[in-house]
């Protein structure tokens, strides 16, 4: 059934059709929504879950380990200063192997005080042991959360699924919203072998010396390895299933491109539209986005990034006294590998809109380059 | 004579606790009234060692170990998920220490005391951060030395009234108890078993190497803090207060004092300062006592 | 959980479970060395009331038909037995006598 909808609905139902079982949330803008509608259907008993309105975003967390840890399905989601207060959490939920999933409307950190779309949030929490995904449209967040649960459940990470504030959460669009009967087929329940239980009875997450705590963090690492194996299949599932595909990363004209764009969020979507523009143009451009962070598909950047005479990383972020953060992340990717010039530009931070002709005019100036002159470039500040 | 308490025991012997461990008494008996329908969790707390390191525990009980400020949300998921899972029926606690109750986890103690989640929240209460080397919490007594209030400038604030606190939730049950009197203990948590909603329970478990005192006097200690009024024995059940453990004719604070080096700093006065708060509250509490 | 004393020796990643779980319980680890003191009961005067079994912090003190009786393995002669004893029937031996 199409529907149009805003990307914080897009959630809500990608959640309910994931049948999650315990909802854990606090609200914050720009995530509201999410968890509004998710009460409404709950409440409707259109979804059997338990949904526990806590008091705070650390608590949501809480929660959420304490449901997935006894065995159910749980969720929730959030933005900025409340990703940030979960964040001890964050490794929690990965150390415990608990294969929660997360909404993050990817906020802009405070102070100064903000509620628009940059990546400084999401980006913070890159090392907890979380699968990010990051979004370009309503319709790939709503299939995102239910892959997430797939292929978080197969290997026990715990997954974020990132939207941009605004440009995704609250813009509407059509989205396709598959048959229960479909998601079924291709979701089963949640059926944890390590769950809390009276009759089977374990503790989980004690003490742990030095003589194998390094061993249990191989074994997360490994995990996340796998997801990228199983991310990419279930891309493969998934188009099956709902004849839609998602892979970790999505080039666009990247093969004969002079100059590939790196992009992730709906700047990817925008760089996709500026793409064309160039192209009619004659312009040798194309776009890599950037869907999976974490785990990073190194292969994959390389791959699609082998012809490109010039690469322009556009980041919605930054890393104070570094580059922007998708930069480093795809320098060293690339470490070995390319001789291709990296630009860097930092765009749209703090809600700050990312044009087409933005990244055209990105375009234009590397055009004018032969290797960057800066180790990063601030695009349309007031100097 | 025939046991009190049944000889079930869900706690192994071999588990890491000191010698004349007030919150392995503290332990042992609510086990035995909890039964084995019954799944825990523990923040960082003196428990989150008393445990045993992997791959051990002394729990015969699933146990999530959480982080510290974490215990109530993390019981009111589990209680989520059982209730999801169609489990309803297994009992659910959160067992802190005191710096996990009174100081960092308040605020999610507070959220699932609002919500009136079907949860037990137990708070053993040693009196100050023991697991990190006795620093002083908002559960640490006026008068008291910690590595934090050191004898030059012992703590010269009164104990923070978690009960109080608690009870301003109006949660269904809520009682304190000592460690000194296991048979009431035992037929609190049986009687809060049977009680849907909130229950907190707060148990006196002295600490030997925190209050510097000898192993052996764990539970005198844990029987003068009733008997001197220091640390009153009661429970709150539906908004009415009953005192468990009467207490008609208080000793005098000095006697559990006395006992404890943690004290041993104190001048008269002090003493005297000590007796007067201890006089207040329990008047305050008196009053609610007799309705 | 079985209440095996036996240690559990892992030898490499792939024995253990994904996350940190317990396998086996703290019987596996004899406190019984911690001790200086141990509670000897003297069963002529013991009135069998129960309250050093009830005390034990340890679980160190079994009730096997109708009486008390010490685990030496576990206990850690905290003395809180001895001491709450109403009978006075149990005195704290120093070790090694």
């Amino acid at each position: 059934m199409k529907k149009v909808m805003m990307g914080n609905h897009a959630i809500s139902y990608g959640a309910t059709l994931s049948r999650v079982q315990v909802i854990s949330a606090y609200p914050i803008t720009p995530q509201t929504q999410v968890v509004e509608l998710l009460s409404e259907i709950v409440a409707d008993q259109k979804l059997k879950a338990e949904f526990i309105k806590v008091e705070s975003e650390h608590s949501a967390m809480a929660a959420c380990i304490g449901a997935s840890s006894a065995g159910a399905r749980a969720f929730t989601a959030t933005s900025a200063q409340g990703l940030a207060l979960m964040h001890e959490l964050l490794h929690w939920a990965a150390g415990a192997r608990l294969p929660i999933v997360m909404a993050d409307v990817n906020r802009a950190m405070a102070p100064p005080w903000t509620i628009w779309t940059d990546q400084n949030d999401s980006l913070s929490q890159r090392d907890t042991g979380w699968m990010q995904f990051y979004c370009q449209s309503n319709q790939e967040v709503l299939d995102s959360v239910i892959m997430a649960y797939k292929v978080a459940e197969k290997v026990l990470m715990p997954a974020m699924i990132v939207l941009d504030a605004f440009s995704l959460s609250h813009t509407y669009e059509t989205v396709d919203i598959p048959d229960q009967a479909l998601v079924d087929r291709y979701l089963p329940p949640f059926d944890f072998k390590y769950k809390l239980d009276v009759n089977d009875p374990h503790t989980y997450g004690g003490l742990t010396t030095p003589d194998w705590y390094m061993e249990f963090r191989i074994k997360m690492h490994e995990a996340m390895d796998q997801a990228l194996v199983e991310i990419k299949k279930e891309a493969v599932e998934f188009e099956k299933v709902f004849g839609r595909r998602y892979d970790p990363v999505e080039p666009y004209m990247t093969e004969d491109a002079d100059i590939v764009l790196v992009t992730s969020g709906t700047a990817a979507s925008t760089a996709r539209f500026a793409v064309d523009q160039m192209r009619r143009k004659g312009k040798r451009v194309g776009n890599l986005r950037v869907r999976t962070l974490r785990p990073f598909p190194f292969a994959d950047i390389r791959e699609h990034l082998k012809n490109a005479k010039k690469i322009a990383i556009i980041d919605r972020n930054i890393s104070y006294g570094y580059h922007g953060i998708f930069a480093q992340e795809i320098k060293s990717a690339l470490y070995g590998h390319s001789k291709a010039p990296v630009f860097n530009f930092i765009a749209g931070l703090g809600g700050r809109d990312i044009f087409p002709e933005t990244i055209m005019n990105i375009v234009a100036d590397v055009k004018k380059m032969k290797k960057p002159e800066q180790d990063l470039y601030w695009v349309e500040v007031k100097r | 004579m025939k046991p009190t308490l049944p000889l079930d025991e869900l706690m192994s012997p071999g588990h890491l606790a000191c010698q004349g461990c007030g919150a392995g008494i503290a332990m042992r008996t609510s086990l035995k009234a909890l039964g084995h329908d019954t799944m825990f969790t523990f923040p960082a707390c003196c428990w989150t060692v008393i445990d045993g390191p992997f791959p051990y525990s002394c729990l015969e009980l699933p146990l999530l170990h959480m982080a510290f400020e974490a215990t109530a949300a993390t019981a009111s998921g589990i209680k989520a998920a059982m209730r999801a899972l169609g489990k309803d029926k297994t009992t659910i606690c959160g067992w802190a220490g005191d710096g996990g109750t009174f100081d960092i986890g308040i605020q999610a103690l507070s959220g699932a005391a609002e919500r009136n989640d079907d949860i037990f929240y137990f708070c053993y209460d040693n009196e100050a951060y023991m697991n990190t080397g006795i620093q002083r919490s908002g559960a640490t007594p006026y008068g008291a030395w910690t590595t934090t209030t050191p004898v030059k400038h012992f703590k010269k604030e009164v104990k923070k009234s978690i009960d109080d606190i608690v009870a301003a939730h109006k949660v269904p049950y809520q009682a304190t108890a000592s460690v000194a009197y296991p048979e009431d203990l035992y037929k609190k948590l049986v009687k809060a078993k049977e009680i849907r909603g909130f229950k907190f329970i707060h148990i006196l478990a002295p600490c030997p190497p925190g209050w510097k005192a000898r192993p052996e006097d764990t539970v005198k200690l844990a029987r003068l803090a009733v008997q001197t009024g220091i640390f009153p024995v009661y429970e709150v059940e539906a908004g009415k207060y009953a005192q468990t453990m009467k207490t008609p004719s208080r000793k005098p604070v000095l006697e559990y004092l006395k006992l404890q080096g943690r004290f041993k700093h104190l001048k008269e006065e002090d003493v005297a300062e000590i007796q007067k708060i201890v006089d207040l509250r329990y008047a305050e509490l008196e009053k609610r006592f007799q309705g | 959980m079985a209440k095996d004393r036996k240690k559990i020796e892992f030898q490499k990643l792939g024995e253990l479970p994904p996350m940190v779980q317990s396998l086996r319980s703290m019987a596996a680890n004899p406190t019984g060395s911690w001790r200086t003191l141990k509670p000897v009961i003297d069963p002529a005067n013991c009135i069998q009331c129960t309250i050093c079994w009830k005390f034990c912090p340890d679980a160190a003190i079994d009730w096997v038909d109708d009486n008390p009786a010490i685990n030496l393995d576990f206990c850690k002669g905290c003395g809180i037995c001895a001491e709450e004893c109403p009978k006075k029937c149990i005195a704290m031996v120093k070790e090694g006598k």
